[in-house]
């Protein structure tokens, strides 16, 4: 048996503190939510090209951060100051929103995590990120689609199916699970006699096409009868921020339904800043903004149940910690993650601090990856929707080469989830490590061992 | 070859290899008596891959004239700002620098609502849109269409996206300078035709990219950007198992830098043409894939790309994805296999790799499971009903409704090109209100049984057949026959 205190990443410390206690009700007894009262959702939100991580949520207490980051970098005095989230990490502060809700305890930041792709091109990284294996080209499947997969049969959350957001599914989202799709760019809906009819003919004919013309056509009539008419018809603006604003009102909208989706992928473009990336203002802050933009609209959009709601934003890798000629960043390795919503047991920072000295910076260029971002993930699977350890480690994040027995070499922390993890993985785990978050003053793992 | 007509392989031409038959033409009947010469004669036509569009401008033209209008703007910008704002916060909102933000800036100053005239679109929206209907207009006069489809093959290869600044205005003519020429030519010479396009190069930012050690370098304390550097390696040439490593990325970088364009003032020579700027261009010899580059200008990238062009990987790499593209999302190996042997044999020449796939007997016996993207639907729509649109709009709408605007893929990886990302609910939707609209605007002038007969002969389903024939109006035939299986794949 494996349990999720086992990742074999060099921190198994943050780990720790990742696989249990990020959420609020983790400590409730199991019976609160097979009983019904509890209705989770799901919401991830993919940054294409590769998040700069270091100006997102800048390690400013490092002293080789302002050097490395040069015009770039953040600080908290200034025209527009960071917003500090603990002593030494502050926000970019073109996400107040984001701060507000860590401020209340509803966000957190994983940092200098990564996926284990350690190559940087962007669409092997994307791949790995959203296949959620070890390496690109695996499989056609993505790691949020087989935990829909993995939830018992007739689960409200699996029968309902996961919302794929834009007019193509992304690879996160295939998969055997059903998923309905909706984008804010339409045209006028075809006739319900016309639909009927090309369905039949796909009966006939072609069960792939009638499969994903069934999914959209089922999330139009939602959207329909939750009177998204009118946002339907609006074009998406020429700033990237409305863009991800109105796919988060949309998708919110379709998720706050009772009918509706639980677990909803979306994906914002543009992350790749090779030139002008800007740091408390600019190119970056702006899409930044946008994201934040995103939660609010999640947040609003979503009323009641965003008691219930994780949302975590990922990106395929890093950026160079080092700015390079153009006042921008190149490819790089580690960065953040950012894990919001009322079901987040948040306002804290996740790190374990690899530090950026030049020693200390992966290949002498990157923020150096301390915790496996599918530790995070598996964490917020774990706690929203109750899945095992074994079944994220075999078949949501399957690691065929790193998987290791929760044994011998395990902390001592974990040792209560070593007895119990025979069958529910995750339970007795948790408690091991709400345990060991009371022991603790600072939400900095890395001092807490 | 074959015995008397044959119209399934009449079908593999046209919808494999092409955008679909003409509505208003008889092809078919001549595609079935030989299809393999009839696709191979449309590449033996003089300047068939080139645009018959004399009033588009080169890509200089259009950037001066993109240079021009952003200067007006900027100066009737700031005239509204002096008159309409007092001036300590006009002093405030420029010193902030945020030129790229003037809506906030102006909203926090509360002069937002005050400002009149909602201003003329920008002249690249013109240039935009111009190229648009020439592309389409092109595909649509095709025969068969087996060359644009090599056009848009190679232009999403080599991508290029119009929504990044300038590119707006040059997307088309990058397409038409730096793809249509090479696209029956050499893969060498479209490789540094395209590294060599402004567009390119501001689209991946090259053009901003200085050699650390080189004099404006030092003076501007300005260094590399390796962007175009990987995706040459990476998605250009030799792909990304290709063998290459971080220390290659960063030294193509170098050997690049000093490849950029001239701008609005045109001190490296006239705006908006390529430029090697010496000055900008990192010294030293540089060793690349484990040869040495002497030190140089120009000569030094382009002798690289050379290299790049003929790489072993390079072969490979390229052979896959046009098999992947015009055959099966898992194309047969033995049909890589001869592609890539050609590609190599010949040193990149495309028209012989174009002809190996037709020659290919795997072509023709791979069942037609692939989706049409959005744009080959729409555009073999057009081609099926033989109604071409005065203006882009009626087109470049639906596309970006269907989730693919006209050259603005989501990176420089180009638009996906697998049955999954095209099949996808939210896809498969949009295709059916726009299958609805395009035979709202038909109403009842095209009687949709014949229109089968015309373009899938033989070839059509019963069911496709009768769900037509069945339809309670002409218009619900058509729009059910451009939703058929026959129509949506090839």
């Amino acid at each position: 048996m494996t349990c999720l205190c086992e990742v074999p990443s060099p921190s198994r410390r943050a780990i720790l503190v990742m696989g249990g206690a990020l959420f609020a009700w983790a400590h409730l007894p199991k019976l609160a939510s097979a009983s019904g009262s509890r209705d989770p959702r799901l919401i991830v939100i993919i940054l294409r090209g590769a998040l700069d991580g270091l100006s997102a949520v800048a390690p400013i207490g490092d002293p080789a951060y302002a050097p490395l980051h040069g015009q770039l970098a953040l600080s908290l005095g200034g025209e527009h100051p960071a917003l500090p989230l603990d002593g030494f990490f502050a926000l970019n502060p073109a996400m107040p929103v984001f701060a507000r809700l860590y401020k209340d305890g509803h966000a957190a930041v994983a940092h200098a995590t990564a996926t284990p792709y350690r190559e940087r091109s962007h669409f092997d990284g994307q791949d790995v990120l959203e296949s959620g294996f070890p390496g690109p080209g695996s499989v056609e499947s993505g790691w949020l689609n087989r935990a829909l997969e993995a939830l018992p049969q007739g689960d409200r959350i699996s029968a309902k199916g996961g919302l794929a957001v834009g007019p193509s599914t992304p690879l996160i989202m295939r998969g055997a699970a059903p998923i309905l799709g909706w984008s804010p760019q339409h045209m006028a809906a075809a006739s319900d006699d016309l639909a009927a009819r090309v369905m039949d003919l796909y009966t006939h004919s072609d069960p792939v096409l009638e499969a994903a013309l069934a999914k959209g056509l089922e999330t139009e009539k939602m959207a329909e009868r939750d009177g998204m008419g009118d946002l339907a018809g609006r074009r998406k603006g020429p700033n990237p921020a409305t863009g991800m604003r109105l796919a988060a009102e949309g998708a919110a909208k379709l998720m706050a339904a009772d009918d509706g989706p639980r677990v909803a992928a979306l994906s914002f473009d543009g992350w790749d800043t090779h030139a002008n990336e800007g740091g408390a203002t600019g190119r970056l802050a702006q899409l930044l903004g946008g994201l934040d933009g995103a939660f609010e609209a999640f947040e609003s959009g979503l009323g009641p149940h965003w008691r219930d709601t994780a949302i975590v934003a990922i990106t395929e890798f890093g950026r160079t910690a080092r700015i390079n000629g153009t006042t921008g960043t190149d490819h790089g390795t580690a960065t953040v993650a950012f894990v919001v919503g009322g079901a987040v047991r948040g306002g804290r920072v996740i790190a374990d601090w690899p530090g950026l000295k030049d020693g200390h910076l992966y290949e002498g260029r990157d923020l150096k990856p301390t915790t496996d971002l599918r530790a995070v993930l598996k964490g917020v699977l774990a706690d929203q929707f109750g899945l095992s350890a074994a079944v994220l480690g075999e078949s949501v994040f399957p690691n065929p080469l790193a998987l290791r027995q929760c044994a011998g070499s395990q902390p001592k922390t974990c040792s209560g989830a070593k007895d119990a993890n025979a069958d529910s993985a995750g339970k007795k785990c948790d408690r091991a490590i709400l345990l060991f978050r009371e022991r603790c003053t600072r939400w900095r793992p890395v001092h807490c061992l | 070859m074959a015995f008397g007509p044959d119209y399934k392989a009449a079908q593999v031409a046209f919808r494999r290899f092409g955008f679909g038959p003409r509505g208003g033409a008889f092809d078919l009947a001549r595609a079935a008596s030989d299809p393999r010469e009839f696709l191979k004669s449309e590449l033996q036509q003089p300047a068939i891959t080139q645009l018959n569009a004399p009033t588009l401008p080169p890509t200089k033209i259009a950037l001066q004239a993109v240079f021009v209008d952003r200067q007006q703007r900027k100066s009737e910008r700031q005239n509204v700002a002096e008159e309409k704002m007092p001036p300590a916060s006009s002093i405030a909102s420029v010193s902030t620098g945020h030129t790229d933000q003037p809506a906030r800036t102006m909203e926090a100053s509360g002069a937002m609502n005050k400002i009149p005239k909602p201003p003329e679109p920008p002249v690249a929206q013109k240039f935009f849109r111009a190229d648009a209907m020439a592309r389409f207009g092109s595909v649509f006069h095709a025969e068969v269409g087996f060359t644009e489809r090599l056009v848009h093959f190679w232009s999403n290869h080599f991508c290029v996206s119009a929504a990044k600044g300038p590119v707006r205005a040059i997307a088309g003519s990058f397409e038409r300078e730096a793809i249509r020429p090479h696209v029956l030519g050499c893969f060498a010479d479209m490789l540094r035709a395209v590294e060599q396009h402004p567009a390119m190069l501001f689209y991946l930012d090259n053009a901003q990219s200085f050699g650390p050690h080189s004099k404006a370098g030092q003076n501007r304390k300005r260094g590399l950007n390796e962007n175009l550097a990987r995706e040459i390696l990476e998605l250009h040439t030799l792909g990304v198992n290709g063998g290459y490593t971080q220390a290659d990325v960063t030294t193509l970088a170098r050997i690049l830098t000093g490849w950029t364009f001239a701008g609005r003032e045109g001190r490296l020579g006239e705006p908006g043409t390529f430029v090697f700027f010496a000055n900008a261009h990192e010294p030293g010899d540089q060793t690349l894939l484990g040869k040495v580059y002497r030190a140089g200008g120009v000569e030094q990238g382009e002798a690289a790309l050379a290299d790049l062009a003929r790489h072993a990987a390079t072969a490979r790499h390229i052979a896959r994805k046009l098999a992947r593209h015009f055959v099966a999302d898992n194309p047969p190996d033995s049909l890589v296999a001869k592609l890539e042997k050609v590609f190599r044999d010949t040193d990149g020449d495309l028209k012989s790799v174009s002809v190996a796939l037709i020659d290919a007997d795997e072509s023709w016996t791979t069942p037609l499971t692939k989706m049409r993207t959005p744009e080959e639907f729409m555009l073999a729509a057009l081609r099926a009903i033989d109604r071409m649109p005065d203006d882009p709009g009626p087109i470049l709408g639906p596309l970006a409704a269907m989730g693919m605007p006209l050259w603005q893929p989501p990176g420089p990886n180009g638009w996906p090109d697998t049955v999954d990302a095209w099949a996808s609910p939210e896809g498969m939707k949009s295709r059916l209100d726009a299958s609805a609209a395009l035979a709202t605007r038909i109403k009842d002038q095209i009687n949709p049984s014949e229109l089968i007969g015309t373009i899938a002969g033989e070839a059509a389903s019963s069911e496709t057949r009768q769900a037509v024939a069945r339809a309670e109006s002409r218009q619900q035939g058509l729009a059910l026959l451009l939703m058929s299986p026959e129509f949506q794949r090839r």
